[in-house]
């Protein structure tokens, strides 16, 4: 059932695509929660918890931060996504399409498919390193950007090869796959976590904890990583998300809800996958630090296989790849929309040969967290967009679906908002240093400022009444 | 038979989690409990995809 559900939003691109979802069509709560359990524990875990202990986070900054953070984004998704998407009922694309218009909406498929491509890129890597241990392939190190050998490029393009070829072959059978995969991988980073424990030399919860605070989060970076505080995992854990909530990508998929209050079940995911999942992976990267002297390479399979043996290499591989499939698979609608007429087998291979490409620079694994926080980021304004729509139109009196309402391609307000808050974040970077985990709450804000203000410069209510 | 299936993939699960508890309690080696990882991961590999997703085939 939760399987049917996923399948039909991700690979049914023409179904209530530009209608709202009937009443006969929506589902009850527990597809969402079987849904986000499974969404959410992917290749991406492998990376995000050992990155954290390379980032010197402190064992109680990493709990409480991670609580915060995930509490911020269940919260994210149940008042701001989950209302718009079941009072409307309509997709992320033609929500966006009916407030900036389409042509707007064709630079939002661009920039959201070739963040789609990365990330399919880094899962591709991610699973590269498992794939590698028979092959005894020379791993990146954290300080990579660079392939370091030709048997890595290789063992990359291979798998980015196959990987691209199953997406030809269509999403569904990955989706299958994936939904089989799902509780096992769970058992595998919990599984995982408790052997690393117990390697580490933890026997009773007092040991836990003192292991825990002096051994995995000691608050000391590795060489050549920043240190992590407790507001970097608290805006981390509930930004990395940020495209999905406050962006309002799950609109696609929330719309289908019969009540709002189906935000909520996203608790199942992020609890599963960016706490359980998140710390169990640190305390793996943990182990392989102490069996290796502290070495800089950094595999996730490796990680994984020292602790879990062949279920856990598998285990990365499968993740890497239920992760990477449909993201290919969702980069090749994204580009859809912009190419309607090149067909979609061709479509997916060019996206499938960036990604593989990509995948070759490890820079997009040793760099995920920012990758991730950038990705959230650069979709966030849209999200601000439709928000600012939903909610202000009425109340500082400017038109609602603004492109819709003056059968037009294009809207200002929605495209300048986009921009001028991106270059707003570029600047706090730049001049004020702030990171880039914490510039999306700014972001928000200007973001939903930005286009009330110019809405109501370009499409006030009263113009449109005389009109 | 999806019943057998389904204990089959429970048996499954129950070697890919219980070894982590015998290896802390001190009952396996580390090799052991990769072994029987291993061969959970198997028994659920194949049993798994005849039930899992039967409803939505179905559907």
């Amino acid at each position: 059932m939760k399987k049917n559900f996923f399948q039909k939003i991700v690979s049914d691109t023409n179904e209530f695509e530009r209608t709202p979802i009937p009443q006969q069509n929506l589902k009850g709560s527990n597809s969402f929660l079987g849904m986000y359990a499974g969404e959410h524990t992917a290749g991406t875990e492998f990376v995000i918890g050992p990155l954290f202990v390379a980032h010197g986070v402190t064992a109680g900054d990493l709990v409480f931060g991670l609580l915060i953070g995930n509490i911020l984004a269940v919260l994210s998704w149940a008042f701001i996504t989950s209302p718009i998407a079941t009072a409307r009922r309509l997709t992320l694309y033609y929500q966006l399409e009916r407030i900036s218009g389409v042509q707007v909406v064709r630079w939002y498929n661009l920039v959201n498919a070739l963040m789609f491509c990365f990330l399919a890129g880094s899962m591709i890597a991610v699973s590269a390193t498992a794939v590698g241990i028979p092959f005894d392939l020379e791993m990146p190190t954290l300080q990579d950007w660079m392939p370091r050998t030709p048997g890595w490029v290789i063992t990359v393009l291979l798998m980015g090869a196959i990987i691209t070829l199953v997406a030809i072959r269509g999403y569904s059978q990955v989706a299958k796959f994936a939904n089989i995969m799902s509780p096992w991988m769970v058992l595998i980073f919990i599984s995982a976590g408790f052997i690393g424990l117990t390697q580490l030399g933890v026997d009773s919860f007092d040991s836990m904890i003192s292991i825990a605070q002096e051994v995995i989060w000691t608050g000391v970076p590795l060489p050549g990583m920043s240190k992590f505080t407790i507001w970097h995992i608290i805006f981390f854990t509930w930004f990395c998300n940020m495209a999905m909530h406050i962006g309002m990508s799950d609109l696609t998929i929330l719309r289908y809800a019969k009540s709002w209050t189906a935000g909520f079940y996203t608790f199942a995911g992020v609890f599963l996958g960016h706490f359980l999942a998140w710390i169990a992976s640190g305390i793996l990267y943990t182990v392989f630090l102490q069996a290796n002297n502290a070495s800089q390479e950094f595999a996730p399979g490796e990680i994984a296989f020292q602790t879990a043996g062949i279920a856990g290499a598998v285990c990365v591989i499968v993740a890497g790849w239920t992760t990477a499939n449909p993201t290919i698979y969702r980069a090749g609608l994204a580009l859809q929309g912009i190419f309607p007429k090149v067909p979609t087998w061709k479509i997916t291979a060019i996206v499938g040969g960036i990604t593989s490409l990509a995948a070759c620079f490890p820079a997009l694994v040793m760099r995920l967290l920012d990758f991730v926080a950038l990705y959230g980021l650069l979709l966030m304004p849209m999200g601000a967009v439709i928000f600012a729509d939903f909610y202000f139109a009425d109340r500082f009196g400017f038109q609602k679906e603004q492109a819709l309402t003056n059968n037009s391609k294009f809207s200002a307000p929605a495209l300048f908002s986009w921009i001028l808050t991106l270059v707003f974040c570029l600047g706090l970077n730049q001049f004020y240093g702030v990171e880039i985990f914490f510039l999306g709450l700014p972001g928000w804000f200007v973001a939903v400022f930005l286009f009330i203000a110019l809405s109501k410069i370009k499409y006030p209510l009263n113009k449109s009444i005389i009109a | 038979m999806k019943t057998l299936l389904k204990l089959l993939s429970f048996i499954g699960l129950v070697l890919t989690g219980l070894p982590s508890i015998l290896f802390f309690m001190e009952k396996i080696e580390l090799e052991t409990s990769h072994h029987l990882m291993t061969v959970g991961m198997i028994i659920w590999f194949v049993t798994a995809p005849f039930w899992i997703n039967a409803k939505v085939d179905k559907a």
